[in-house]
Protein backbone atom coordinates (compact mmCIF):
# COMPACT_ATOMS: atom_id res chain seq x y z
CA UNK A 1 0.00 0.00 0.00
CA UNK A 2 2.20 2.25 1.10
CA UNK A 3 6.60 2.52 1.63
CA UNK A 4 7.58 4.92 3.79
CA UNK A 5 11.59 5.85 3.25
CA UNK A 6 13.46 7.32 6.12
CA UNK A 7 16.88 9.33 3.92
CA UNK A 8 17.91 10.25 7.59
CA UNK A 9 17.50 13.86 7.04
CA UNK A 10 15.60 15.96 8.99
CA UNK A 11 13.23 17.78 6.27
CA UNK A 12 12.58 17.85 2.58
CA UNK A 13 12.02 20.79 0.78
CA UNK A 14 11.43 19.09 -2.71
CA UNK A 15 11.99 15.70 -4.18
CA UNK A 16 12.14 13.89 -7.78
CA UNK A 17 12.31 10.39 -8.69
CA UNK A 18 15.30 9.35 -12.10
CA UNK A 19 12.91 7.17 -14.79
CA UNK A 20 13.32 3.97 -13.31
CA UNK A 21 12.57 5.49 -9.65
CA UNK A 22 15.79 4.07 -8.49
CA UNK A 23 17.03 7.23 -7.61
CA UNK A 24 16.02 10.20 -5.94
CA UNK A 25 17.06 13.92 -5.85
CA UNK A 26 16.03 15.01 -2.47
CA UNK A 27 17.51 18.73 -0.99
CA UNK A 28 17.56 18.84 2.34
CA UNK A 29 15.95 22.00 2.80
CA UNK A 30 18.99 23.70 2.71
CA UNK A 31 21.49 24.99 -0.50
CA UNK A 32 22.61 21.20 -1.36
CA UNK A 33 20.63 18.77 -3.26
CA UNK A 34 21.44 15.21 -2.50
CA UNK A 35 20.97 12.23 -5.21
CA UNK A 36 20.44 8.48 -2.98
CA UNK A 37 20.16 5.35 -4.99
CA UNK A 38 17.88 2.87 -3.89
CA UNK A 39 20.75 -0.31 -2.61
CA UNK A 40 19.30 -3.80 -1.03
CA UNK A 41 20.14 -2.33 2.29
CA UNK A 42 18.72 0.85 2.03
CA UNK A 43 19.36 4.52 0.75
CA UNK A 44 23.05 5.03 -0.48
CA UNK A 45 23.84 8.97 -0.60
CA UNK A 46 25.57 8.92 -3.99
CA UNK A 47 26.50 12.56 -4.47
CA UNK A 48 26.03 15.63 -2.69
CA UNK A 49 25.58 18.61 -5.37
CA UNK A 50 26.78 22.04 -4.01
CA UNK A 51 26.85 24.77 -6.73
CA UNK A 52 23.16 26.90 -5.07
CA UNK A 53 24.12 29.61 -2.18
CA UNK A 54 20.63 29.65 -0.76
CA UNK A 55 17.86 27.89 -0.31
CA UNK A 56 17.04 25.28 -3.80
CA UNK A 57 13.33 26.13 -4.10
CA UNK A 58 12.95 23.16 -7.62
CA UNK A 59 14.29 20.03 -8.45
CA UNK A 60 13.20 18.52 -11.72
CA UNK A 61 14.63 15.36 -13.15
CA UNK A 62 13.85 14.59 -17.23
CA UNK A 63 13.46 10.65 -17.50
CA UNK A 64 14.28 10.70 -21.03
CA UNK A 65 17.62 12.79 -21.07
CA UNK A 66 18.45 11.77 -17.22
CA UNK A 67 19.15 15.45 -16.59
CA UNK A 68 18.34 17.34 -13.27
CA UNK A 69 17.34 20.71 -13.20
CA UNK A 70 17.23 22.99 -10.15
CA UNK A 71 16.90 26.62 -9.18
CA UNK A 72 17.21 28.46 -5.77
CA UNK A 73 16.55 31.89 -4.24
CA UNK A 74 19.71 32.76 -4.92
CA UNK A 75 18.20 33.84 -8.64
CA UNK A 76 20.10 30.93 -10.32
CA UNK A 77 19.21 27.75 -12.01
CA UNK A 78 22.15 24.89 -12.99
CA UNK A 79 21.04 21.50 -15.18
CA UNK A 80 23.07 18.84 -14.19
CA UNK A 81 24.14 15.92 -16.42
CA UNK A 82 25.84 12.47 -15.58
CA UNK A 83 28.86 11.90 -16.98
CA UNK A 84 30.70 8.59 -17.28
CA UNK A 85 31.97 7.87 -13.96
CA UNK A 86 28.39 8.55 -12.78
CA UNK A 87 29.21 12.11 -11.10
CA UNK A 88 27.00 15.15 -11.67
CA UNK A 89 28.28 18.28 -13.53
CA UNK A 90 26.59 21.59 -13.61
CA UNK A 91 25.67 23.59 -16.28
CA UNK A 92 24.98 27.38 -15.28
CA UNK A 93 21.90 28.66 -16.87
CA UNK A 94 21.59 32.67 -17.84
CA UNK A 95 18.57 33.26 -16.35
CA UNK A 96 18.78 37.17 -16.01
CA UNK A 97 16.08 37.43 -13.14
CA UNK A 98 16.48 39.63 -10.26
CA UNK A 99 14.41 38.23 -7.41
CA UNK A 100 14.42 34.33 -6.18
CA UNK A 101 13.38 31.33 -8.31
CA UNK A 102 10.71 30.02 -7.10
CA UNK A 103 10.04 26.90 -9.19
CA UNK A 104 10.94 24.52 -12.19
CA UNK A 105 9.74 22.25 -14.22
CA UNK A 106 11.15 20.75 -17.92
CA UNK A 107 8.94 20.49 -20.54
CA UNK A 108 7.42 17.11 -21.78
CA UNK A 109 8.34 15.27 -24.96
CA UNK A 110 8.87 18.09 -27.16
CA UNK A 111 10.68 17.25 -31.41
CA UNK A 112 13.60 19.51 -31.53
CA UNK A 113 15.22 20.66 -34.89
CA UNK A 114 18.31 19.75 -33.29
CA UNK A 115 19.47 16.13 -34.08
CA UNK A 116 21.10 15.49 -30.66
CA UNK A 117 18.36 16.18 -28.65
CA UNK A 118 15.38 14.74 -30.58
CA UNK A 119 12.16 13.75 -28.90
CA UNK A 120 13.14 15.07 -25.53
CA UNK A 121 12.89 17.25 -22.82
CA UNK A 122 14.51 20.52 -24.51
CA UNK A 123 12.94 23.03 -22.27
CA UNK A 124 12.06 24.04 -19.21
CA UNK A 125 10.83 27.13 -16.95
CA UNK A 126 11.33 28.57 -14.46
CA UNK A 127 9.00 30.81 -12.29
CA UNK A 128 11.01 33.64 -10.07
CA UNK A 129 9.86 36.09 -7.36
CA UNK A 130 10.49 38.95 -10.07
CA UNK A 131 7.32 38.80 -11.81
CA UNK A 132 8.59 36.74 -14.44
CA UNK A 133 8.61 33.17 -16.08
CA UNK A 134 12.05 32.43 -17.98
CA UNK A 135 11.75 29.80 -20.37
CA UNK A 136 14.75 28.05 -21.55
CA UNK A 137 16.30 26.26 -24.02
CA UNK A 138 19.84 25.09 -25.06
CA UNK A 139 21.82 26.97 -27.58
CA UNK A 140 23.87 24.98 -29.07
CA UNK A 141 25.93 27.33 -31.30
CA UNK A 142 27.31 28.81 -28.18
CA UNK A 143 27.29 25.46 -25.52
CA UNK A 144 24.56 27.28 -22.65
CA UNK A 145 21.44 27.69 -21.83
CA UNK A 146 19.67 30.88 -22.12
CA UNK A 147 16.19 31.77 -22.04
CA UNK A 148 13.18 34.19 -23.24
CA UNK A 149 11.29 35.91 -20.57
CA UNK A 150 7.41 35.98 -20.09
CA UNK A 151 6.74 39.45 -18.36
CA UNK A 152 3.05 40.58 -19.03
CA UNK A 153 0.75 40.19 -17.13
CA UNK A 154 2.01 38.89 -14.18
CA UNK A 155 2.02 40.98 -10.90
CA UNK A 156 3.25 39.49 -8.51
CA UNK A 157 5.57 36.21 -7.85
CA UNK A 158 5.28 33.23 -10.20
CA UNK A 159 4.95 30.23 -7.10
CA UNK A 160 3.84 27.33 -9.95
CA UNK A 161 4.34 26.41 -13.34
CA UNK A 162 3.20 23.13 -15.36
CA UNK A 163 3.89 22.51 -19.33
CA UNK A 164 1.06 21.16 -21.40
CA UNK A 165 1.53 17.69 -23.21
CA UNK A 166 1.83 19.36 -26.77
CA UNK A 167 5.01 20.97 -25.22
CA UNK A 168 4.42 24.32 -26.59
CA UNK A 169 1.91 25.94 -23.81
CA UNK A 170 2.44 26.74 -20.30
CA UNK A 171 0.50 27.31 -17.19
CA UNK A 172 1.56 29.62 -14.42
CA UNK A 173 0.18 30.50 -10.82
CA UNK A 174 0.88 33.65 -9.15
CA UNK A 175 0.61 35.68 -5.83
CA UNK A 176 -1.90 37.64 -7.58
CA UNK A 177 -4.35 35.03 -6.85
CA UNK A 178 -4.42 34.13 -10.69
CA UNK A 179 -4.04 31.52 -12.94
CA UNK A 180 -3.09 31.95 -16.59
CA UNK A 181 -2.08 30.15 -19.38
CA UNK A 182 1.11 31.09 -21.55
CA UNK A 183 2.09 30.11 -25.22
CA UNK A 184 5.38 28.89 -24.92
CA UNK A 185 6.25 28.42 -28.56
CA UNK A 186 9.74 29.17 -29.47
CA UNK A 187 10.60 30.22 -32.75
CA UNK A 188 14.13 30.20 -32.74
CA UNK A 189 14.16 25.91 -32.19
CA UNK A 190 10.36 24.48 -32.64
CA UNK A 191 8.55 24.87 -36.25
CA UNK A 192 5.36 25.29 -35.67
CA UNK A 193 3.05 26.27 -32.94
CA UNK A 194 0.54 23.20 -30.90
CA UNK A 195 -2.91 23.27 -31.74
CA UNK A 196 -4.38 22.19 -28.83
CA UNK A 197 -7.38 23.48 -27.22
CA UNK A 198 -6.14 26.38 -25.39
CA UNK A 199 -5.37 28.06 -28.58
CA UNK A 200 -2.29 28.98 -30.23
CA UNK A 201 0.16 31.57 -30.99
CA UNK A 202 3.61 32.00 -32.61
CA UNK A 203 4.74 34.55 -30.17
CA UNK A 204 5.96 33.64 -26.79
CA UNK A 205 4.23 34.69 -23.47
CA UNK A 206 0.90 35.13 -25.28
CA UNK A 207 -1.72 34.90 -22.64
CA UNK A 208 -4.39 32.40 -23.90
CA UNK A 209 -6.24 32.42 -20.89
CA UNK A 210 -6.59 34.00 -17.56
CA UNK A 211 -8.69 32.91 -14.42
CA UNK A 212 -9.31 34.39 -10.95
CA UNK A 213 -9.01 32.03 -8.39
CA UNK A 214 -12.24 33.27 -7.23
CA UNK A 215 -14.38 36.41 -6.91
CA UNK A 216 -13.34 37.72 -3.75
CA UNK A 217 -9.57 37.69 -4.43
CA UNK A 218 -9.01 33.91 -2.93
CA UNK A 219 -5.41 33.94 -1.74
CA UNK A 220 -2.11 32.43 -3.48
CA UNK A 221 -2.15 30.18 -6.13
CA UNK A 222 0.00 27.14 -4.54
CA UNK A 223 -0.08 24.78 -7.41
CA UNK A 224 -1.08 24.08 -11.05
CA UNK A 225 -1.07 21.33 -12.86
CA UNK A 226 -2.55 20.35 -16.46
CA UNK A 227 -4.00 17.07 -16.56
CA UNK A 228 -2.63 14.10 -18.31
CA UNK A 229 -4.95 14.86 -21.78
CA UNK A 230 -3.92 18.95 -21.24
CA UNK A 231 -7.58 19.59 -21.53
CA UNK A 232 -7.81 20.75 -17.67
CA UNK A 233 -6.20 22.26 -15.70
CA UNK A 234 -6.50 21.99 -11.51
CA UNK A 235 -5.48 24.46 -8.90
CA UNK A 236 -4.99 24.87 -5.17
CA UNK A 237 -4.86 28.06 -3.53
CA UNK A 238 -4.68 29.60 -0.13
CA UNK A 239 -8.65 29.82 0.04
CA UNK A 240 -8.68 26.14 1.04
CA UNK A 241 -10.50 25.33 -2.70
CA UNK A 242 -9.45 23.51 -5.38
CA UNK A 243 -10.27 24.43 -8.74
CA UNK A 244 -10.45 23.15 -12.60
CA UNK A 245 -10.54 24.90 -15.38
CA UNK A 246 -11.59 23.07 -18.95
CA UNK A 247 -10.92 24.66 -22.00
CA UNK A 248 -13.03 22.23 -24.35
CA UNK A 249 -15.78 23.56 -22.19
CA UNK A 250 -15.32 27.40 -22.84
CA UNK A 251 -12.88 27.63 -20.02
CA UNK A 252 -15.95 26.89 -17.53
CA UNK A 253 -14.48 27.05 -13.83
CA UNK A 254 -15.70 24.08 -11.21
CA UNK A 255 -14.65 25.30 -7.78
CA UNK A 256 -14.62 23.52 -4.51
CA UNK A 257 -14.13 25.10 -0.95
CA UNK A 258 -13.26 22.97 1.46
CA UNK A 259 -13.49 22.71 5.32
CA UNK A 260 -9.85 22.00 5.44
CA UNK A 261 -6.65 24.26 5.82
CA UNK A 262 -5.13 24.74 2.43
CA UNK A 263 -3.72 22.73 -0.09
CA UNK A 264 0.24 23.04 -0.95
CA UNK A 265 0.06 20.83 -3.71
CA UNK A 266 -1.57 19.24 -6.58
CA UNK A 267 -0.89 16.36 -8.89
CA UNK A 268 -3.55 14.26 -11.53
CA UNK A 269 -3.89 10.57 -10.78
CA UNK A 270 -5.87 9.85 -14.19
CA UNK A 271 -8.14 11.82 -16.46
CA UNK A 272 -10.68 12.20 -13.56
CA UNK A 273 -8.96 12.02 -10.10
CA UNK A 274 -6.71 14.71 -8.12
CA UNK A 275 -4.59 13.96 -4.99
CA UNK A 276 -4.20 17.02 -3.07
CA UNK A 277 -1.81 17.45 -0.32
CA UNK A 278 -2.55 19.46 3.07
CA UNK A 279 -0.39 22.43 4.24
CA UNK A 280 -0.46 21.87 8.13
CA UNK A 281 -2.30 20.94 10.80
CA UNK A 282 -3.44 18.24 12.64
CA UNK A 283 -4.13 16.32 8.96
CA UNK A 284 -0.73 16.09 6.71
CA UNK A 285 -2.03 13.55 4.56
CA UNK A 286 -2.73 13.52 1.10
CA UNK A 287 -6.77 13.64 -0.20
CA UNK A 288 -8.26 11.97 -2.83
CA UNK A 289 -10.99 14.44 -5.31
CA UNK A 290 -13.24 13.26 -8.50
CA UNK A 291 -14.76 14.72 -10.82
CA UNK A 292 -18.54 12.99 -11.23
CA UNK A 293 -20.23 12.54 -14.62
CA UNK A 294 -21.95 15.31 -13.93
CA UNK A 295 -18.67 17.73 -14.11
CA UNK A 296 -18.55 18.30 -10.12
CA UNK A 297 -15.77 17.98 -7.29
CA UNK A 298 -16.04 15.78 -4.98
CA UNK A 299 -14.51 14.60 -1.81
CA UNK A 300 -13.58 10.64 -1.68
CA UNK A 301 -11.33 9.64 0.63
CA UNK A 302 -8.26 9.98 3.29
CA UNK A 303 -5.47 8.41 2.03
CA UNK A 304 -4.04 7.71 4.87
CA UNK A 305 -5.49 5.11 7.01
CA UNK A 306 -3.02 5.05 10.05
CA UNK A 307 -4.79 4.20 13.45
CA UNK A 308 -4.44 6.22 16.79
CA UNK A 309 -1.41 4.50 18.67
CA UNK A 310 -3.00 2.74 21.72
CA UNK A 311 -1.37 4.16 24.90
CA UNK A 312 -1.17 1.10 27.30
CA UNK A 313 -2.06 1.53 30.94
CA UNK A 314 -3.83 4.90 31.06
CA UNK A 315 -6.07 4.61 34.12
CA UNK A 316 -9.27 6.42 34.71
CA UNK A 317 -7.68 8.42 36.86
CA UNK A 318 -4.77 9.50 34.56
CA UNK A 319 -7.07 10.37 32.23
CA UNK A 320 -9.33 12.80 34.15
CA UNK A 321 -5.98 14.21 35.52
CA UNK A 322 -4.75 15.02 31.79
CA UNK A 323 -8.06 16.03 31.01
CA UNK A 324 -8.56 18.50 33.86
CA UNK A 325 -4.67 19.73 33.36
CA UNK A 326 -4.46 19.82 29.78
CA UNK A 327 -7.70 19.44 27.95
CA UNK A 328 -6.76 15.90 26.30
CA UNK A 329 -7.07 12.50 27.39
CA UNK A 330 -3.40 11.24 26.43
CA UNK A 331 -0.66 12.99 27.93
CA UNK A 332 1.86 11.85 25.39
CA UNK A 333 0.03 12.19 22.37
CA UNK A 334 2.46 13.84 20.30
CA UNK A 335 2.39 12.19 17.54
CA UNK A 336 -0.16 12.66 14.59
CA UNK A 337 -2.54 10.10 13.50
CA UNK A 338 -0.82 10.18 10.14
CA UNK A 339 2.13 8.59 8.51
CA UNK A 340 4.05 12.34 7.94
CA UNK A 341 4.77 13.87 10.54
CA UNK A 342 4.74 17.60 9.50
CA UNK A 343 3.64 19.76 6.63
CA UNK A 344 3.52 17.77 2.84
CA UNK A 345 5.26 20.07 0.77
CA UNK A 346 6.12 18.62 -2.44
CA UNK A 347 3.64 15.69 -4.37
CA UNK A 348 4.99 13.85 -7.32
CA UNK A 349 3.06 11.64 -9.63
CA UNK A 350 5.27 7.97 -9.75
CA UNK A 351 3.59 5.90 -11.86
CA UNK A 352 -0.01 5.80 -13.24
CA UNK A 353 -1.94 4.65 -9.76
CA UNK A 354 1.60 5.60 -7.29
CA UNK A 355 2.71 9.13 -6.34
CA UNK A 356 4.88 9.95 -3.42
CA UNK A 357 4.91 12.49 -1.32
CA UNK A 358 7.92 14.16 1.32
CA UNK A 359 8.05 16.87 3.74
CA UNK A 360 9.24 18.54 6.86
CA UNK A 361 9.19 15.58 8.78
CA UNK A 362 11.88 14.02 6.33
CA UNK A 363 10.42 11.54 5.05
CA UNK A 364 9.11 10.38 1.63
CA UNK A 365 6.32 8.35 1.07
CA UNK A 366 5.35 5.66 -1.39
CA UNK A 367 1.25 5.80 -1.80
CA UNK A 368 -0.43 3.17 -4.09
CA UNK A 369 -4.15 3.98 -5.07
CA UNK A 370 -4.77 0.55 -6.17
CA UNK A 371 -6.85 -0.02 -3.23
CA UNK A 372 -8.08 2.61 -3.44
CA UNK A 373 -9.59 2.21 -6.18
CA UNK A 374 -10.75 -0.80 -5.22
CA UNK A 375 -12.71 0.95 -2.38
CA UNK A 376 -14.54 3.01 -4.65
CA UNK A 377 -15.41 0.28 -6.80
CA UNK A 378 -17.36 -1.15 -3.48
CA UNK A 379 -18.44 1.62 -2.83
CA UNK A 380 -19.87 2.57 -6.11
CA UNK A 381 -21.77 -1.19 -5.54
CA UNK A 382 -23.46 -0.21 -2.03
CA UNK A 383 -24.09 3.19 -4.14
CA UNK A 384 -26.49 4.43 -0.95
CA UNK A 385 -23.64 4.17 1.41
CA UNK A 386 -20.99 5.56 -1.13
CA UNK A 387 -23.22 9.01 -0.36
CA UNK A 388 -21.86 9.43 2.75
CA UNK A 389 -18.40 9.98 2.11
CA UNK A 390 -18.96 12.85 0.09
CA UNK A 391 -18.51 16.43 2.50
CA UNK A 392 -22.13 18.11 1.72
CA UNK A 393 -23.47 14.72 3.23
CA UNK A 394 -21.14 14.45 6.40
CA UNK A 395 -21.97 17.96 7.02
CA UNK A 396 -25.76 17.60 6.29
CA UNK A 397 -25.98 14.52 8.88
CA UNK A 398 -23.80 16.99 11.41
CA UNK A 399 -26.47 19.87 11.23
CA UNK A 400 -29.10 17.11 11.77
CA UNK A 401 -27.51 16.30 14.83
CA UNK A 402 -26.91 19.72 15.99
CA UNK A 403 -30.87 20.63 15.40
CA UNK A 404 -31.78 17.50 17.32
CA UNK A 405 -29.64 18.86 19.89
CA UNK A 406 -30.77 22.29 19.94
CA UNK A 407 -34.40 21.05 20.20
CA UNK A 408 -33.90 19.10 23.27
CA UNK A 409 -32.39 21.91 24.58
CA UNK A 410 -35.85 24.19 24.14
CA UNK A 411 -37.76 21.24 25.48
CA UNK A 412 -35.66 20.99 28.83
CA UNK B 1 -35.54 55.89 12.52
CA UNK B 2 -35.38 59.09 12.37
CA UNK B 3 -34.21 59.17 8.92
CA UNK B 4 -37.16 57.29 8.04
CA UNK B 5 -39.23 61.34 8.41
CA UNK B 6 -37.44 62.54 6.06
CA UNK B 7 -38.37 60.44 3.17
CA UNK B 8 -41.69 61.38 3.92
CA UNK B 9 -40.57 64.71 2.79
CA UNK B 10 -41.82 64.77 -1.07
CA UNK B 11 -40.77 68.69 -2.00
CA UNK B 12 -39.05 68.51 -5.20
CA UNK B 13 -35.33 69.40 -4.65
CA UNK B 14 -35.37 66.93 -1.62
CA UNK B 15 -33.92 64.14 -4.10
CA UNK B 16 -30.51 65.92 -4.87
CA UNK B 17 -29.55 65.68 -1.19
CA UNK B 18 -30.30 61.54 -1.21
CA UNK B 19 -27.24 59.66 0.38
CA UNK B 20 -27.43 56.83 -2.06
CA UNK B 21 -25.63 54.93 0.93
CA UNK B 22 -28.04 55.86 3.89
CA UNK B 23 -30.99 55.21 1.21
CA UNK B 24 -29.96 51.42 0.85
CA UNK B 25 -29.02 50.99 4.77
CA UNK B 26 -33.09 52.40 5.36
CA UNK B 27 -33.95 49.86 2.99
CA UNK B 28 -32.69 47.27 5.08
CA UNK B 29 -34.18 48.44 7.95
CA UNK B 30 -37.36 48.52 6.83
CA UNK B 31 -37.79 44.77 6.18
CA UNK B 32 -35.66 44.51 9.44
CA UNK B 33 -38.52 46.69 10.82
CA UNK B 34 -41.62 45.46 9.12
CA UNK B 35 -41.24 42.30 10.18
CA UNK B 36 -44.20 41.30 7.98
CA UNK B 37 -41.46 39.71 5.01
CA UNK B 38 -39.46 37.69 7.17
CA UNK B 39 -38.02 36.71 10.36
CA UNK B 40 -34.29 36.86 11.67
CA UNK B 41 -33.42 34.64 9.03
CA UNK B 42 -34.18 36.52 6.19
CA UNK B 43 -32.68 40.05 7.26
CA UNK B 44 -29.58 37.45 7.79
CA UNK B 45 -29.40 36.42 3.90
CA UNK B 46 -30.78 39.60 2.76
CA UNK B 47 -27.70 41.24 4.52
CA UNK B 48 -25.46 38.73 3.33
CA UNK B 49 -26.61 38.54 -0.17
CA UNK B 50 -25.96 41.99 -0.27
CA UNK B 51 -23.02 42.34 1.49
CA UNK B 52 -20.60 45.16 -0.21
CA UNK B 53 -17.38 43.47 -0.19
CA UNK B 54 -15.87 44.65 -3.40
CA UNK B 55 -17.11 48.16 -2.71
CA UNK B 56 -14.37 50.60 -2.76
CA UNK B 57 -16.06 53.25 -0.21
CA UNK B 58 -15.51 52.28 3.31
CA UNK B 59 -18.64 54.26 4.17
CA UNK B 60 -20.59 51.58 2.58
CA UNK B 61 -18.74 48.72 4.14
CA UNK B 62 -18.86 49.71 8.05
CA UNK B 63 -22.69 50.58 6.99
CA UNK B 64 -23.33 47.06 6.17
CA UNK B 65 -21.13 46.06 8.42
CA UNK B 66 -23.09 47.96 11.37
CA UNK B 67 -26.19 46.20 10.01
CA UNK B 68 -25.29 43.07 9.54
CA UNK B 69 -24.02 42.74 13.43
CA UNK B 70 -27.13 44.21 14.43
CA UNK B 71 -28.54 41.37 12.75
CA UNK B 72 -26.66 38.62 14.05
CA UNK B 73 -26.71 40.27 17.95
CA UNK B 74 -30.36 40.20 17.35
CA UNK B 75 -30.28 36.25 16.74
CA UNK B 76 -31.14 34.92 20.09
CA UNK B 77 -28.51 31.78 20.48
CA UNK B 78 -31.12 28.65 20.13
CA UNK B 79 -32.31 30.56 16.52
CA UNK B 80 -28.59 30.13 14.99
CA UNK B 81 -28.97 26.38 14.01
CA UNK B 82 -32.31 26.95 12.22
CA UNK B 83 -31.02 30.45 10.59
CA UNK B 84 -27.86 28.52 9.67
CA UNK B 85 -29.57 25.61 8.34
CA UNK B 86 -30.80 27.95 5.14
CA UNK B 87 -27.50 29.52 4.67
CA UNK B 88 -25.51 28.16 1.44
CA UNK B 89 -21.58 27.54 1.81
CA UNK B 90 -20.73 31.05 -0.21
CA UNK B 91 -22.95 33.20 2.51
CA UNK B 92 -21.23 31.14 5.67
CA UNK B 93 -18.09 32.15 4.14
CA UNK B 94 -19.27 35.88 3.75
CA UNK B 95 -21.08 35.61 7.49
CA UNK B 96 -17.33 34.42 8.92
CA UNK B 97 -16.25 37.52 7.30
CA UNK B 98 -18.41 39.37 9.36
CA UNK B 99 -17.79 37.85 12.77
CA UNK B 100 -14.49 38.57 12.84
CA UNK B 101 -15.24 41.81 11.65
CA UNK B 102 -17.53 41.93 14.75
CA UNK B 103 -14.72 40.95 16.97
CA UNK B 104 -12.68 44.20 15.76
CA UNK B 105 -15.33 46.40 17.18
CA UNK B 106 -16.72 44.64 20.56
CA UNK B 107 -19.96 46.21 21.81
CA UNK B 108 -21.14 45.19 25.22
CA UNK B 109 -22.13 41.29 24.83
CA UNK B 110 -21.60 41.34 21.69
CA UNK B 111 -18.10 38.98 21.77
CA UNK B 112 -19.72 36.32 23.23
CA UNK B 113 -22.71 35.72 21.31
CA UNK B 114 -20.44 36.32 18.19
CA UNK B 115 -18.39 33.18 19.64
CA UNK B 116 -21.19 31.55 19.93
CA UNK B 117 -21.92 32.15 15.86
CA UNK B 118 -18.16 31.32 15.07
CA UNK B 119 -18.46 28.00 17.04
CA UNK B 120 -21.85 26.64 15.02
CA UNK B 121 -20.30 28.00 11.56
CA UNK B 122 -17.07 26.49 12.55
CA UNK B 123 -18.78 23.16 12.83
CA UNK B 124 -20.95 23.48 9.67
CA UNK B 125 -17.58 24.14 7.31
CA UNK B 126 -14.73 23.92 9.31
CA UNK B 127 -11.30 26.01 9.28
CA UNK B 128 -11.52 26.02 5.67
CA UNK B 129 -14.24 29.23 5.98
CA UNK B 130 -11.80 30.99 8.97
CA UNK B 131 -9.01 30.59 6.11
CA UNK B 132 -11.35 31.92 3.45
CA UNK B 133 -12.12 35.08 5.26
CA UNK B 134 -8.25 35.60 5.97
CA UNK B 135 -6.92 35.11 2.38
CA UNK B 136 -9.64 36.65 0.07
CA UNK B 137 -8.92 40.39 -0.35
CA UNK B 138 -12.14 41.18 -0.51
CA UNK B 139 -13.08 41.97 3.21
CA UNK B 140 -15.94 42.43 4.88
Amino acid sequence: MTEVHNLGVDAISCHAWNKDRKEVAICPNNNEIQVYKRTSSGWKLLQNLQEHDMHVMGIDWAPNTNRIVTCSADKNAYVWTQEGDGKWNPAWVLLRINRAATCVKWSPLGTMLVKPFARSENKFAVGSGGRVIAVCYFVSENNWWQCKHIKRPLRSTVTTVDWHPDNKVLVAGSTDYKVRVFSAFISDMEDAPGNGPWGHSNTLGTLLAEFQNTPNGGGWIHSVVFSPCGNKICWVAHNSSICIADATKGNAVIRLYTEHLPFLNCVWMGSNSIVAVHKHGHSCMPMLYSIDDNGQLYFVSKLDNTQKKEAAGLSAMRKFQSLDRQARTDTNDNALDSIHQNTINCVRKVSNNEFSTSGLDGQLVVWDLKYVNKLIWLFNLAAGEFHCWSEDSIKKRNAAKEQKGGKNTVQN
Amino acid sequence: MSRNDGKKDSSASTFRKIDVDQYSDNNFREEDADGGIGGPTEALISVLRSAPLGCKNQQVKDNARNLTLKVLLSIKSTQIDDCLGQLDRDLLDVLMKYIYRGFEIPTEGSSSHLLTWHEKVYNISGVGSIVRAFADSKRA
